[in-house]
């Protein structure tokens, strides 16, 4: 594979192999990882820990909580609020499905087609990241607005008319609606899919392409059968960080969408502020979790590969 | 062919002819990080968490003043609530301050929304530390949650001359301060009807029962999504007074506020975010708040408002010590030198919202005429009649409302 020749391993095996280091050497990776490992624990092992303990805890703001290994608040945060993960697993699948077929075509043109304008169109894929998350949205605010001349045509077009069946739009109006959400979640992970696709598009030996044409494959078998087995990693690395975030994202629910569209992380955001549940919050956060995690597992093990770059 | 694997972490590809040492690979070290964790997290630390009653740091207010020696006070306000000059970079009436007393102010405008502010600072004070903070603003209800967990320190009435004599009448003892022991009101906020002239395209609307029931405005309502105003302003449509709501009034209102979300009357519960969407015209009519109305007016003359005959919610910000601030005597001269009038006409020229104190009428009348004659920001009789305070609510009444509004809005 390309991959190969072009990256030996990093150290390369000169050294005698019946010799390993000794002593302080043999720790030396170890120590390397320290850092990460310090990270992995301070950041994410403790928080996961004081919200799987906030999660079996009951009690009240004034009383305080105390663990009480009550497994319940997952049962009737699930019986309560299934609407609503439902709706997040959906338009976030949605959402990816989208980015990738937006995705797909740009990441291919600008890593086999761009030329010398490669670097310019990755620059202008990253550009939106020099904003925040919070005024991209709003811009879509006025992109999508009632009067705006996007739902105008779009009105003309009658293509409202087929979404207001469907119910992805209502009264003749695109925000506030399912429509908007997902509108917004794609725009906000586009490039999330586009850079791995692009990683793995790019690194794909243009002589494996000439070969499949001097052996009479059609552009599209050229595709069928080489390009795109060779990006699936990029498929499958954008696709995870695609819906990942966006199943928990409740920043597009809150401001492009009404009351019929809030996701569950519009609902963990209300318990934990607002109604000062804690464990209902924290029993929510890891139904997610488990939800993504056994999902991500399914498709990782389907999708056969565990390279995800 | 050998391959190149990244996740492999020894210097040497292979592993050694006698084995000695197993390679270090991803698998191993993910299986052994997992351990790592089980170990460190067994489920005895799970117990071992737990969050003590918030209510217990009652003792801690008692926090050593530094105000003599260290001249500066902290004060976190919400966004473009105090006095600005022409350029946009001074605030005159805390300038005038810092010139008069010798004390720096360190203003901060970190306050977006009372639920995600008091999730901020409540580790801290919870824990009895310093915020860094010395005066927050806080709306009345999360003002006298702050008050009843012993998180906000005792003013000193000697300090406060000025607020104790110009404060006024409307907003004397509240339930949850009486006498204000720990609080002083910094703007009064009512919450009334902004309407969009050319979005509501000659439909008229003049209480809050249009709003919810005209078809004509379907999909273009907006409420707010404060628990209390939303209701608050749905009660007295109903002809209920929120400062005596019962649970099953509370009931009643919800149910009649469910009938318009399901009819898809409403389009979106909103916070501050409502002002673009009513310039915009995307929003026909809406629940607004008194100052906003009064600053959007000036930038778009298609915005109006409605006072309606039902009444209108009324509430609070206060200004509040938080236990464990430094400077309290500080942040009381500063409390205090707000509720001069001169100074008070100046913030209220700018924020546009009810002014707390009295006498402030004339001040108003000299920097702006057309201020001092709005009934939202210096209420006449009329006004201050209609207007009517959400109860001060148990904290688990609180809770217990606010997860049925929040089943409201959907989530």
């Amino acid at each position: 594979m390309a991959a190969v020749t072009e990256a030996p391993p990093p150290l390369a095996p000169t050294a005698p192999d019946d010799e390993p280091p000794r002593g302080r050497g043999r720790l030396t990776p170890y120590w390397l990882l320290l850092p990460g490992i310090l990270w992995l624990l301070v950041f994410f092992a403790l928080p996961v820990i004081y919200q799987a303990s906030t999660s079996v805890q009951t009690g009240s703001l004034e009383q305080g909580y105390t663990v009480t290994w009550h497994f319940a608040t997952y049962w009737d945060a699930l019986s309560e609020y299934w609407p609503q993960f439902l709706r997040s697993v959906l338009y976030a699948a949605c959402a990816t499905v989208l980015c990738l077929l937006l995705g797909y075509p740009l990441a291919y043109l600008i890593a086999l087609r761009a030329g010398r304008w490669r670097n310019l169109l990755m620059v202008l894929v990253v550009a939106p990241f020099f904003t925040s998350f919070l005024i991209r949205t709003l811009a879509w605010k006025t992109i999508l607005a009632d009067g705006g001349p996007l739902v105008g045509a779009l009105g003309t077009l009658h293509v409202l008319d087929v979404t207001d069946w469907l119910g992805w739009t209502s009264g003749h109006r695109v925000l506030a609606t399912p429509l908007a959400v997902v509108c917004g979640l794609t725009y906000n992970f586009l490039p999330f899919m586009i850079l791995p696709l692009y990683t793995s598009l790019e690194r794909i030996d243009p002589g494996l392409l000439e070969a499949a044409g001097d052996l009479y494959a059609r552009p599209a078998t050229t595709f069928r059968r080489v390009t795109f087995p060779l990006s699936l990693p990029g498929v499958v690395s954008g696709t995870l960080l695609t819906f990942i975030p966006a199943a928990g994202d409740y920043v597009n629910a809150d401001l492009l969408g009404s009351t019929d569209t809030r996701m569950v992380g519009n609902v963990i955001q209300t318990q934990f502020l607002r109604i000062l549940d804690y464990p209902t919050a924290a029993a929510l956060s890891f139904l997610l979790m488990a939800a993504i995690l056994l999902m991500v597992t399914v498709y990782i093990r389907r999708s056969g590969t565990e390279d995800l770059v | 062919m050998e391959q190149y694997e990244p996740g492999r972490l020894t210097a040497t590809p292979r592993r050694g002819p006698r084995g000695r040492r197993p390679a270090l690979t991803r698998r191993s070290l993910l299986r052994a990080s997992a351990g790592g964790v089980l170990a460190v997290g067994g489920l005895g630390t799970l117990t071992a968490c737990g969050i003590p009653p918030a209510g217990t740091t009652r003792g801690v207010t008692a926090t050593t003043d530094h105000s003599d020696r260290e001249k500066v006070v902290d004060f976190s306000n919400w966004p473009e609530y105090i006095d600005v000059d022409a350029s946009g970079r001074r605030r005159p009436t805390l300038e005038t301050f810092t010139r008069r007393t010798g004390i720096e102010v360190a203003y901060t405008e970190d306050i977006n929304d009372n639920d995600e502010f008091f999730g901020k600072i409540k580790p801290q004070l919870a824990a009895g530390q310093d915020t860094g903070r010395d005066i927050i603003v806080l709306t009345d209800w999360l003002a006298a949650r702050v008050i009843r967990l012993g998180w906000a320190q005792k003013l000193d009435p000697e300090n406060l001359p000025n607020a104790f004599t110009h404060l006024a009448a409307q907003f004397r003892d509240p339930e949850w301060d009486p006498g204000h022991a720990y609080s002083y009101p910094w703007q009064g906020v009512s919450t009334v009807i902004a309407y969009n002239k050319k979005a509501l395209d000659g439909v008229e609307v003049t209480s809050f029962s249009d709003l919810l029931d005209k078809p004509a405005l379907k999909g273009r309502v907006g409420v707010l999504s404060e628990m209390r105003d939303t209701v608050g302003m749905t009660l007295l449509d109903m002809g209920k007074d929120p400062a005596h709501v019962t649970a099953d009034d509370y009931d009643a209102a919800i149910a009649r506020l469910r009938k318009a979300v399901d009819k898809g009357q409403i389009r979106r519960f909103t916070g501050n975010d409502y002002t673009s969407d009513l310039t915009r015209g995307d929003l026909a009519a809406c629940l607004a708040w008194g100052g906003d109305v009064v600053q959007l007016q000036a930038d778009n003359p298609d915005v109006g408002y409605v006072i309606p005959d039902a009444g209108i919610v009324t509430s609070t910000d206060c200004l509040l010590v938080p236990a464990g601030a430094r400077h309290k005597t500080n942040a009381e001269r500063l409390i205090d030198f707000f509720y001069e009038p001169v100074q008070a006409a100046a913030l209220a020229a700018y924020t546009n919202y009810v002014s707390p104190v009295d006498g402030v009428k004339p001040w108003l009348a000299k920097i702006d005429k057309s201020a001092a004659d709005n009934p939202l920001i210096v209420p006449d009789r009329t006004t201050a009649a209609k207007s009517h305070a959400f109860r001060s609510l148990s904290e688990k009444e609180a809770a217990a409302y606010e997860a049925k509004f929040a089943k409201l809005t959907g989530a």
